[in-house]
Formats: C-alpha cells, structure tokens, sequence
C-alpha cells in the first residue's frame, strides 16, 4: 500500500515563524525522505481568513505541479455566504477532502452553520476534516484563545447527516474513546482518526486504541510541517503490527472509509 | 550507545494497576529504539498520596528505594535519579548523599520550589560536590502559575546556574510543550545548562533553532513519557545534516562527559 499521509499543510503559520515549511519542496522532501507517496495538503494560513477563497486558489496553484502526490485540500468558511461556491471551486481542483475550522473561524462547531455545511458536504460526497488542536495548549500564541474542537462538535456532526464522512486531526486518546463509544457502530465507520497526536508506549495509546476502537478506524497523518513527520512513523514502527493493519493505516483505511468510489 | 537522559518509571504506589507493564513496556521499547541506558526518576506516588510535583517526604523516599531496584535490576541499563523535593531541606540532602552513595547518578528535582529560590542552593551545591547533574523540570515560558506545580521557567533555571556555575543543569524537555524558542533565547550564554529533548512536542524548527542556539554540544536526547517522540525527533535529527561526531554527543557523548565518569561504562 503507497503511504498516504493526510495530515500536511503548507503556507505560513499565522501564530510563529516557520523557518523548514511553508514551501512543496520541503513537503516533498520530507515526503521522499520517509517514502510518503501521497499527502493531503491543507494551506495554514486560510484558517484564519474570513473568505478562504483566494487563499485555496493560492493552495491549488501551489500543489498542481504536484498533482500526483499532493491533493489540495482546501478550508470552507460555512459562515461565508455562497460557501458552496468553494465547496463547488474544492470539487473542481479534485480535493480528496475539505478543511473546516469553526473555533478559528467564530462559529459554533455544532452549530446551525455546521450543519448546513455537514449537509451540503454529504450530498457533494466530499468529506470533512476537522482538527481538534494545531498547536499544544501551553505553547498557544496570547492571542490565540480558540478553543479546541469539543467531542460533542464530531458526535453532534456525524448524527447531523447520515451520509457524512469525518475525518479528525490531532486527537488524543480520550477524544477518540468519547466519540467512538458515543456513536452507533454504524455513524463510528464514516469517522476516521489520523494517529500524529496519539501516543505511543510505555502508555500506548495507539496500541490501545488498535485494539479497542479497531485497526480500520486510524490513518496515517503526521501534522507536518508544524510536527516533525518521523515522529508518526516511529509510532508505527514500536507497535509491530500486522502486515495487513499496517497497510490499512497507511492507506487502505482510507480507501474502505470512502467506499469503492472514493 | 544511545542514553536517554529523561525516563519515568512507576511503583505499587503510582496509583494505577498496570504499573509493571508500564514500566516493561518501556524497557520494550528501548530496545526497539536502541536504548543503551535508561537514565530515570519516579515522581513520589505520582499523586497518588501525594502531588506528582510536591511530593511528601515519604514519597519521596519510597520512590527512590524502587528507583535503586530498577537500577538494580536492571544493571548497566537502568540508572537513577535521586528525586528530591526541596522543601525539606534536610531529607533532601540526606537522600542525595546516600542514594548517590548507592549508585545513583542524578539529582532530579520536579516543580516543588521555583528554581531561583534559595532553597534550591543547598541541593545545587550538593550537586556539585559530588559531581552530578541536576534534571529540572521546565514550563518553557510560564506566564502564569498553574494548578499541581510551582514550575519554573528557562530564566528561572538560569538564575540558579548563575549562583552555581560549577553545576551542570539539565532544562527538562524542551519538547515537553510551551514557548521553547523563548527557552533557547534565554539559555545561549548559560553554559552549565543543558537541554534535553524529551517530552510529547514535535515541533519541526525546534531541533533546527537548538541546534543553532546552543549547538549540538549542549542537547542530550530523551524522552520523557512519550517514546514515540523521542524516536521521532532523534530520527529527524539523523535526517539532518550533522557531522556524526555532533550526532553522537547529542546521542550519548554530552550525557556521558555531565554525569560521573564512568556512569555508563558497561551500558554499550
């Protein structure tokens, strides 16, 4: 299975410098360096923009040289009027998925807005990627005073339309058990976890949560370049697991979270 | 060689049932990643009978009696720090004297007591007598006070070095969360601090902007309770383009030229 990293960004960060990312070629080098064949690749600064627009035209044209390695994956703005025109613009440059940031972007992340969004994303068959945290809580710039994403937001979500697909970045382990036992079996198989923020041993969380949520519930995704990439990689490599799961993790959960069409 | 200069084990009296995997999970662990030595603090009970980071006198001690039987039972591979809480001057210094006496390799103070105060130069000048480091717990950049400790920050640690120039210090994780760049500002001139690694933060540019703060002669890799990190930032900093005279003194060589000479003879 080509390995297949869902949690990249490019773009500066709106709250500190960074020096190694903000480029593809650095992207691409680290994704060489640890044989990653494909990332989704959101854009940082649009997280912050009122209208995300301009600034997923800027990821388009950053990853399109690119396009078989990089997937663009844009930021809606549900509290934007005609949303659905980028919604529309993130189909049309071929987005695997589609960025929502609802503590950065003002809105309630269960709220009507998000619904509305929720709704319009099932029908179009695109998913959703929400991010619980970017940065960790005692490192936060002053002025970043966002909170981070509630469990109740992905629980409230994923009941909202029965045909929407979430995929939830840089969880931890209690989040992952709150929403995953807070949910039917059936609305817990559209949620997919990247595994960048769970940790591995002595506590083993990842390992735990293998077992506990199940192997077809994680994917690769390592939150470069705000994290560094080898830190994911290492995390698999102290588990020993299974051919077979280690190939799902590395992608082929993504393709069973999609279906046959994704 | 490959020294971990920052792990925790756990007791009967850390409060949860599955301390003893715990604690082999990460001895499993070490040999996956390759490490030769273990060098490693229990915090009291862990809150368990007291605070993690204010731990009692008995606590204290209890941990340090378990942390010399893993030493113990593990030789050449496991080594101790001798956990103190500084507020009980005395106990302090009575358990530096006979835990190093018995093995121990460190000093390992969590957040009882600021840094700068006073109360930490008794257990400074221990140190250097008996010519060990002393790991110090760090928020890097506290802004505030937080529930559970009285942490310090880099600024604070380097008011003590300062006062105690022939004493080495070890700024405890600098991936353990919190402003790591205002840390490295703080540290450029304070030779006698060291900086270890540990702790769950992964940021990318933090190893590039150590490097270039206090280059690779004053970094010591560790891991603190997240191996996974760990791993992940001593691979990303092999990926870099260190001479390995450089990548080895942040692997082993500045932990082995900061602790007793000879601490780790036998851990290869």
């Amino acid at each position: 299975m080509a390995l297949t990293d869902v949690a990249t960004f490019v773009g500066q960060y709106p709250y500190r410098h960074l020096e190694q990312a903000v480029s593809t070629d650095w992207l691409l080098m680290q994704m060489d360096r640890l044989e990653i064949a494909r990332a989704w690749v959101g854009y940082l600064p649009s997280m912050l923009h009122k209208d995300p627009a301009p600034a997923n035209a800027a990821l388009a044209d950053l990853t399109a040289p690119h396009h078989d390695r990089l997937l663009p994956a844009p930021t809606l703005h549900p509290g934007q009027p005609r949303f659905e025109d980028d919604l529309n613009a993130a189909i049309a440059m071929g987005a695997p998925a589609v960025h929502l940031y609802p503590q950065y972007q003002g809105m309630d992340p269960a709220g009507g807005e998000m619904r509305v969004a929720a709704a319009a994303l099932a029908v179009a068959d695109m998913p959703a990627v929400l991010t619980v945290r970017l940065e960790d809580t005692r490192q936060r710039h002053p002025a970043d005073l966002s909170p981070e994403l509630p469990a109740a937001a992905v629980r409230a979500l994923i009941r909202s339309d029965a045909e929407l697909h979430l995929l939830v970045l840089h969880a931890d382990r209690a989040f992952v058990e709150e929403v995953h036992f807070g949910l039917t079996p059936d609305e817990a198989r559209r949620v997919l976890w990247d595994i960048s923020w769970l940790w591995g041993p002595p506590e083993d969380h990842l390992g735990i949560l293998l077992e506990t949520v199940g192997p077809e519930r994680f994917i690769f995704g390592t939150g470069m370049p705000l994290r560094v990439p080898d830190a994911a990689v290492a995390k698999l490599d102290l588990l020993d697991l299974p051919a077979s799961q280690r190939d799902g993790i590395e992608g082929g959960n993504l393709q069973r979270w999609r279906g046959p069409s994704g | 060689m490959l020294i971990d200069v920052h792990a925790h084990f756990y007791t009967e009296r850390s409060g949860r049932a599955d301390w003893r995997s715990v604690n082999a999970r990460r001895l499993a662990a070490g040999e996956r990643v390759g490490i030769t030595a273990h060098v490693a603090s229990i915090l009291g009970s862990w809150g368990h009978r007291s605070p993690t980071y204010f731990p009692s006198p008995a606590d204290v001690t209890h941990a340090n009696d378990a942390m010399m039987e893993l030493q113990r039972a593990h030789p050449g591979l496991v080594f101790g720090y001798c956990l103190v809480n500084p507020n009980y001057t005395e106990h302090a210094l009575d358990e530096i004297e006979r835990r190093l006496d018995a093995g121990m390799v460190g000093i390992k103070l969590a957040a009882s007591r600021r840094a700068n105060d006073p109360l930490l130069d008794p257990v400074a000048g221990a140190a250097m007598e008996r010519g060990v480091p002393i790991l110090h717990h760090v928020w890097q950049h506290r802004r505030r006070d937080w529930p559970g400790q009285e942490a310090s920050d880099a600024a604070e640690l380097a008011e003590l070095a300062e006062r105690h120039p022939g004493t080495q210090f070890i700024l405890a994780h600098l991936g353990g969360g919190g402003d790591w760049s205002h840390s490295l500002r703080v540290l450029r001139e304070h030779g006698n601090v060291w900086i270890d690694l540990s702790g769950s933060g992964v940021d990318t540019d933090m190893m590039h902007q150590a490097l270039e703060a206090v280059g690779p002669a004053r970094l010591l890799w560790g891991t603190d309770v997240t191996m996974g990190t760990g791993w992940g930032k001593l691979r990303y900093l092999e990926s870099l383009e260190l001479e390995r005279p450089d990548l080895d003194l942040i692997r082993c060589g500045n932990a082995s030229a900061i602790f007793p000479e000879g601490a780790f003879d036998g851990a290869d």
